[in-house]
């Protein structure tokens, strides 16, 4: 830890200069850290194929060019297009009722100053709790099927939105209220013009964390036990040491929740810019 | 929105309303499985659930299980807090490898990593090695990118006065670029260490020999409900007393 910080890049640009060797190459991906970025993530690929091809047992992990190729007898596999299809539908539900709860108990809590003394250590006491340990309860209470998932997706996703709703409702400067106030507006019209306008950025970041909860507790809760969901299938290939099948299984999730994230990412920015300019 | 009241009655009645809150909460609990035919299978008598947590201190049987949790997540949080600093220490070195490596873990940072659970017990089996590897890969994340944002984003100025007063490296280190990271690297150090101990619990939940999480799901399997809210209760002490340590060692870390 105690070798010297190259601290100006200028330094490593000018060496990269005197070396004639791959000069113009350096300087190309110097300017483009995106096109650097695909490289390292191609070299990672590279380090998994070699791998997977020549060191590791077949039984556990495949090269990611037979977990590419062999993407569509995933979805050849009987059950799996319909198991990703429950799941989206579970998350999508457990999404929609975060918001409606998370909206309607931030906006209760938030708007009023004694209600939010008094519920919001509560709600945070709440949102600090793992709720991975009741887990189990979730299953006897709503059963095996998607209505689990969705429960559980709910009590991951609801509290992000109720807190930043909450912090969104209050911090407002006085001067505005204050302003509004003096211009004859009504409460519902502060509320309409003043507040809300407020909460939108918080509401909007509490989305995106909502997103990333939803998707934590729905799959948390399709690992744990599941009959027709996408949970079944992992523990499928798993048990049948398929690694190509589950590398492709976990590979469309994951994209499914990049796609999510990304959606719910770009409506942050797109709802927030008026904040900026 | 409320008529100002004084600063004291009003945190006195908020005090009181949360005081309120858990009576209301404990004694619906209480009257519906008592009076009310709510299936103890479903929910246990509040009093069958305390006698049970006693129990269960006092017999010790909870030593076993929170020792192997303990120490998944012991090991798990070393080796992502070593990995994390280090990696997020060399990225942050250039402003090119930050340009180039942050986005990209940032954006695995976003996929539910829990989802590579079944590969994890493929490679490291049911035992703990597998909880070990899940609550590390995951805590990594938070660790490095705010070891990043720590090292990286310094305000060139500093550095440049430090250089000009003749600091050496380790001194520009020790006295400069120390000081500036240390609290961010504290709050990803806290985020990753609850982010640990939940894929840890969650990862016991789902597939292990022993741990809490296993205990619970056991209990839960064998439909011994007052146990199991006993143990419920247990982790979420453990789990609460853990998290507040934490975020005092980080409170007390950015002031020192």
């Amino acid at each position: 830890m105690t070798h010297a910080p190259a601290i100006d890049d200028s330094v490593a640009a000018r060496e990269a200069e005197r070396r004639s060797f791959g000069r113009r190459a350096q300087a190309f991906l110097l300017a483009r850290p995106g096109l650097a970025r695909l490289g390292v993530i191609a070299v990672l690929f590279g380090i998994w194929e070699i791998a997977a091809r020549f060191y590791v047992d077949k039984m556990f992990l495949s090269p990611p060019s037979s977990v590419f190729t062999s993407l569509h007898t995933v979805f050849l596999t009987p059950g799996v297009p319909a198991a990703l299809r429950i799941t989206f539908f579970e998350l999508s539900i457990a999404f929609v009722l975060s918001i409606a709860i998370g909206l309607t108990v931030g906006l209760t809590v938030g708007l009023n100053r004694f209600s939010h003394r008094s519920f919001m250590p509560i709600i945070l006491l709440l949102y600090g709790t793992p709720q991975v340990t009741i887990l189990p309860l979730f299953i006897l209470y709503f059963g095996i099927g998607p209505a689990s998932k969705i429960a559980f997706g709910v009590t991951h996703g609801m509290f992000p939105i109720m807190v930043t709703v909450i912090a969104g409702v209050q911090n407002i400067k006085p001067i505005l209220l204050t302003s509004a106030k003096s211009m004859g507006a009504s409460r519902w019209h502060i509320f309409r013009w003043v507040i809300f306008p407020h909460m939108i950025p918080s509401f909007f970041s509490g989305m995106r964390l909502a997103m990333t909860g939803v998707l934590l507790g729905v799959l948390l809760a399709e690992l744990y036990v599941s009959t027709a969901g996408i949970g079944y299938y992992t523990t499928l290939f798993t048990q049948n040491f398929d690694p190509t099948k589950l590398l492709g299984l976990i590979s469309m999730l994951a994209a499914m929740a990049i796609g999510l994230n990304e959606l719910v990412r770009r409506a942050e920015t797109r709802f927030s810019r008026w904040r900026s300019g | 929105m409320t008529p100002r009241a004084g600063p004291d009655r009003g945190r006195w009645a908020s005090r009181a309303v949360q005081a309120l809150f858990l009576i209301a909460f404990l004694s619906l609990w209480a009257f519906a499985t008592t009076w009310g035919h709510v299936s103890p299978i479903l929910l246990p008598n509040p009093l069958a659930v305390l006698e049970e947590l006693t129990d269960v201190l006092k017999t010790g049987e909870f030593i076993g299980d929170l020792r192997v949790t303990l120490t998944e997540l012991a090991f798990g949080f070393a080796i992502s807090m070593i990995a994390g600093t280090l990696v997020g220490y060399l990225i942050s070195r250039s402003p090119y490898a930050i340009k180039v490596l942050e986005p990209l873990m940032a954006g695995i940072y976003s996929v539910p990593i829990i989802l590579f659970l079944p590969l994890y017990v493929l490679f490291f089996g049911l035992g703990p090695p597998s909880k070990i590897a899940l609550g590390a890969t995951i805590s990594f994340f938070p660790i490095a990118l705010n070891t990043i944002a720590g090292f990286g984003y310094i305000d060139k100025i500093f550095i440049t006065s430090a250089r000009s007063m003749g600091a050496s490296n380790y001194q520009l280190f020790r006295f400069v670029l120390l000081p500036a990271a240390f609290p961010v690297i504290l709050t990803g150090l806290r985020m990753g260490f609850t982010v640990a101990l939940l894929a840890i619990l969650g990862s016991e939940t789902i597939a292990s020999l022993a741990g809490l999480g296993h205990r619970t799901v056991h209990l839960s399997e064998s439909m011994d409900m007052a146990r199991m809210f006993a143990y419920i209760t247990f982790v979420v002490v453990v789990v609460a007393f853990l998290n507040t340590v934490m975020s005092s060692l980080e409170a007390k870390g950015k002031r020192g």
